[in-house]
């Protein structure tokens, strides 16, 4: 698992581009489900990998408020796009999933349980910004009293090969939320991406025993002290390069402060309650359970699908639901996101992918409302 | 319904059988239930606390313990008073004894009754809102002696909804004072007429030295606890049970958000004072 | 549960038989149905016909005719659960155009004997005509909902027909955004969810057959649809097709400009 004992570290190592292939291999080989980026209908998107020639090789994208375009690079680099509109929580925290199953016995008990786990996943290509938003996940969903059990299932045995950002999109702003692009933990792998001119290269780095293991059979060598400088030098200067920023100090503290802002109704105006910014961003974690039976209703089953404090049922108590107006349902979102969600769990809830603002149809964009809260707050 | 064939394993968002041994009709629309497992397969639930009651194949919802009743650590029994206000309240309360509800739990913060240890205790309750805080008037009442003056203050909105009226005559023989009223009187209802908080005049309690425990609507628990406080009630010193749609239980699904708050977790049972400003927030 | 077995009844007016088609076509399921209700009155699978009352009630298309309308009022009368089923029955259908049009002019240039022909001057859903216990949503309805809702019913349970955005399925579905990504436009985030996000998992942009969702803001959409291109006229149309007649889509249609403010604007 990512987390845990990092041993001695070994020395950053070197691999061509060529060498993905063994290493999506080696995964398979050793039984993960490996899972990472490819192209489907016009974005990159994440899905299984049966080998590296599914990576976007020569993909970039073009990013902006309510916009997502693919666009050809002038070179081959394989990671060389921004956040698309899936991330991780579509493969750790599914849309839909079964939390049990049972059958009536014939003493009219019920009789089942929930899945057994079947699959170990390894995630390749975890941006930092992505690499922060599972750690988030892990502090909400197993970080409670009880763990969530179809969270661990498909979160516990991860292999986790991030690969650091060389390429932040216009909407990227994550190095105002302090979790990119780089990374020094929470991974088995780190590559980074190194492409120029003729040359494609990873600089990569074993951040577990595991990591290390896979690495000593992958066709590496020894990287010297320039090119792993070049490397980070790659990294900062994408810290440079970011689209959006995060304005600095207490968001909790704003947005406390900012309940009854009249900014509110602006954005709501302009917000379609549609709930997307909710189904990409890579932390949102709510769901609704649905019990279902067969027409008999001997076979009963508990699934859970994602859901969405913009959906109007999602507060429903009896008689009605708590939040109505469009105003209410982005309050608490955004309230939720960079406020409260400190208290609940310990940190923010967003790692600034950037993808409620790309994948927002009307191109609403928190860094520029918080702005304009502060100001709405300030005036 | 898309069937999955898969391995089962035993966790913690299956429910746990029980089956309703006993139950009672409290108002037309209101059920008491025991359920009871001898395995006592969950731990001991504490007054206040709330279980996820499954009605097989219909849905799941979170209903506060009317009554505790824990053995050795564990619950064998459980006692729910549950009004059919959905389809899963309806069949819940439609179950007849032998049926099988599943069960998950405990969950949530309990009364804190320690914090009322030699010192006066008001109870006031609206509607099935009586149903949390029964457990702890049997508390109280089973201990009587380490509190002072006991007052259970008991609204409904008419006579014919008032739950637990055996209880109620019990317990103002055994030591508590116990005062009812009703927003809408009918039939030969000769007793009090008004809102919860109007009782509070007429109980007899030091405020200064009281703690006080609040469940009911919404509206009538600000109102309640506001009533206190200018009566002179420390502020960290009233209790009271938030509602908000809780469906998981266990802090996974985030619907029961209030604030900073996940209800589930941190709460139902809250100290006043945490969520006041809140509380008055439209649409939080 | 009642020990006797529920009796379905099925009802057309005027509408294409495509949504009670679908429910011939839920196939496996069909025949798992038929073991739990005893289908009492369903023309358009088998001429038997049992008389009522019936239990749950499938009626599908719009009134259109004077008659119909009377025979509506029969059919509450018979059906302890009304569930109305596809556009035409819970928003008048495509055929509610004429309710923008002159109708006897219609019938004139069409028909060679206009006179035989007795229709009314609107088509109206059944909810303007009797009490309705469920819509069904949908341009046919999606055969899982249907599904859900009869099995929901049998059982007493609440029917799981959410009122949110298309978008909700289109993402869980993991769909590509159509407009976001293509540029297409798309009526999705204005749209109830139900079909499972069917047109935009064929890059097709949503064209609203599910009517309106729980609460659409009607200027973001429309400042959405206009930035694919869209012409005030085309952003009428869009929403005037299977949902012609709908209150909700007919106030959306004439919103063609974007709410101010918008970060586009501003900058």
């Amino acid at each position: 698992m990512a987390s845990g004992t990092r041993p001695r570290t070994p020395p950053p190592a070197l691999l061509d581009a060529t060498a993905l292939e063994a290493l999506v291999d080696a995964l398979r080989a050793r039984g993960f489900t490996v899972m990472g980026p490819t192209v489907r209908d016009g974005a990159v998107v994440i899905a299984e990998l049966t080998s590296a020639a599914d990576l976007p090789y020569g993909v970039g994208v073009d990013t902006d408020a309510g916009r997502y375009r693919l666009r050809a690079r002038d070179d081959r680099a394989a990671f060389g796009h921004s956040a698309g509109p899936q991330s991780w929580k579509n493969v750790l925290h599914p849309p839909r999933a079964l939390v049990w199953s049972a059958d009536r016995t014939p003493d009219g008990s019920m009789a089942g349980g929930e899945p057994a786990r079947e699959r170990r996943y390894a995630l390749l290509g975890v941006r930092p910004c992505d690499l922060a938003a599972i750690k988030v996940l892990d502090r909400v969903l197993t970080g409670g009293r009880q763990a969530d059990p179809v969270y661990t299932g498909r979160r516990d045995g991860n292999l986790i090969i991030a690969v650091e950002c060389t390429e932040p999109g216009a909407v990227c702003f994550c190095s105002s939320m302090g979790t990119g692009p780089g990374t020094d933990d929470g991974f088995d792998l780190a590559l980074t991406e190194l492409v120029d001119g003729g040359e494609h290269l990873f600089v990569v780095r074993a951040g577990t025993g595991e990591g290390a293991e896979i690495l000593a059979g992958l066709p590496a060598r020894p990287a010297d002290e320039g090119i792993v400088e070049r490397a980070r030098e790659a990294v900062g200067a994408a810290a440079g390069r970011m689209g959006r920023t995060m304005r600095p100090g207490s968001l909790p503290d704003l947005l406390a402060e900012a309940r009854g802002s009249p900014h509110w109704d602006d954005v709501a105006a302009r917000c379609l309650t549609c709930g997307n910014c909710t189904m990409v961003c890579p932390t949102c974690f709510c769901t609704t359970p649905e019990d279902v039976t067969d027409l008999t209703g001997d076979h009963a089953e508990r699934w859970r699908r994602w859901d969405s404090c913009f959906d109007l049922d999602f507060s429903y108590l009896h008689g009605g639901s708590v939040r109505t107006s469009g105003r209410a349902r982005y309050r608490q979102w955004l309230t939720h996101k960079l406020g409260t969600w400190h208290e609940q769990f310990g940190s923010s809830g967003c790692v600034g992918c950037g993808r409620c603002i790309a994948w927002c149809p009307a191109g609403i964009d928190l860094t520029r409302e918080i702005d304009a809260l502060a100001a709405a707050g300030a005036g | 319904m898309d069937t999955v064939a898969h391995a089962v394993v035993p966790g913690p968002a299956f429910p746990v059988p029980y089956r309703v041994v006993a139950r009672r009709a409290e108002t037309a629309d209101t059920v008491t239930m025991e359920l009871a497992n001898d395995d006592g397969p969950l731990d001991a639930f504490a007054p206040g606390q709330f279980a996820m009651l499954t009605a097989y194949g219909i849905g799941e919802v979170p209903i506060s313990l009317s009554a505790v009743a824990v053995a050795g650590g564990r619950t064998r029994r459980l006692v729910h008073t549950v009004r059919a206000v959905g389809a899963v309240t309806r069949a819940l309360c439609g179950a007849a004894p032998g049926a099988v509800i599943g069960v998950r739990g405990p969950y949530g913060t309990a009364w804190d009754l320690a914090a009322a240890a030699g010192r006066d205790v008001v109870i006031v309750a609206g509607g099935i809102g009586l149903a949390p805080v029964r457990p702890l008037v049997h508390a109280v009442l089973a201990d009587r002696s380490r509190f002072g003056d006991v007052a259970l203050l008991v609204g409904a909105r008419t006579p014919a909804d008032l739950v637990f009226r055996d209880d109620l005559r019990r317990w103002a023989g055994a030591g508590a004072q116990v005062a009812v009223t009703v927003d809408r009187p009918a039939g030969d209802w000769d007793g009090h007429v008004g809102v919860v908080p109007s009782l509070l005049p007429q109980a007899r309690f030091d405020a200064g030295h009281a703690v006080a425990f609040v469940c009911g609507p919404e509206i009538m628990m600000r109102f309640t606890a506001e009533a206190l406080i200018r009566a002179g009630v420390a502020p960290a010193r009233v209790q009271i049970s938030l509602e908000r749609s809780m469906r998981c239980g266990c802090g996974w699904c985030g619907h029961c958000q209030l604030g900073p708050l996940l209800v589930c977790r941190d709460g139902p049972v809250v100290a006043y004072e945490r969520v006041a400003h809140l509380l008055t927030v439209r649409e939080l | 549960m009642t020990t006797t077995v529920p009796t379905l009844a099925v009802w057309k007016f005027a509408s294409c038989d495509g949504c009670q088609l679908s429910l011939l076509d839920c196939e496996d399921e069909l025949l798992a149905v038929a073991g739990r209700v005893r289908v009492a009155h369903f023309l358009e699978a088998s001429r038997h016909v049992e008389p009522g009352p019936y239990d749950v009630s499938l009626v599908e298309g719009s009134i259109t005719t004077a008659a119909d309308a009377r025979r509506i009022r029969d059919v509450r009368k018979m059906s302890r659960t009304l569930v109305t089923i596809g556009a035409c029955a819970t928003a008048g259908g495509v055929q509610a155009l004429r309710n923008f049009a002159d109708v006897d002019e219609f019938r004139s240039l069409v028909y060679a004997r206009p006179e035989y022909v007795s229709a009314l001057a609107t088509s109206t859903p059944i909810a303007a005509h009797v009490d309705v216990d469920h819509e069904l949503h949908g341009c046919p309805i999606d055969r899982g909902q249907l599904l859900e809702v009869i099995t929901a019913l049998l059982l007493g349970r609440r029917p799981d027909v959410p009122a949110h955005s298309v978008c909700f399925q289109c993402k869980q579905r993991g769909n590509v955004c159509v407009a976001v990504a293509h540029g297409t436009p798309c009526l999705g985030p204005v749209t109830r969810a139900g079909c499972g996000a069917l047109c935009p998992a064929y890059r097709r942009g949503c064209y609203g057959c599910f009517g309106p969702m729980e609460t659409p803001n009607a200027a973001a959409e429309a400042a959405l649809l206009r930035a694919t291109g869209l012409s005030d006229e085309d952003v009428r149309r869009m929403y005037r097709t299977f949902h012609t007649a709908d209150p909700v889509f007919i106030a959306l249609s004439e919103v063609t400009a974007g709410p101010a403010g918008r970060p586009d604007d501003r900058a």
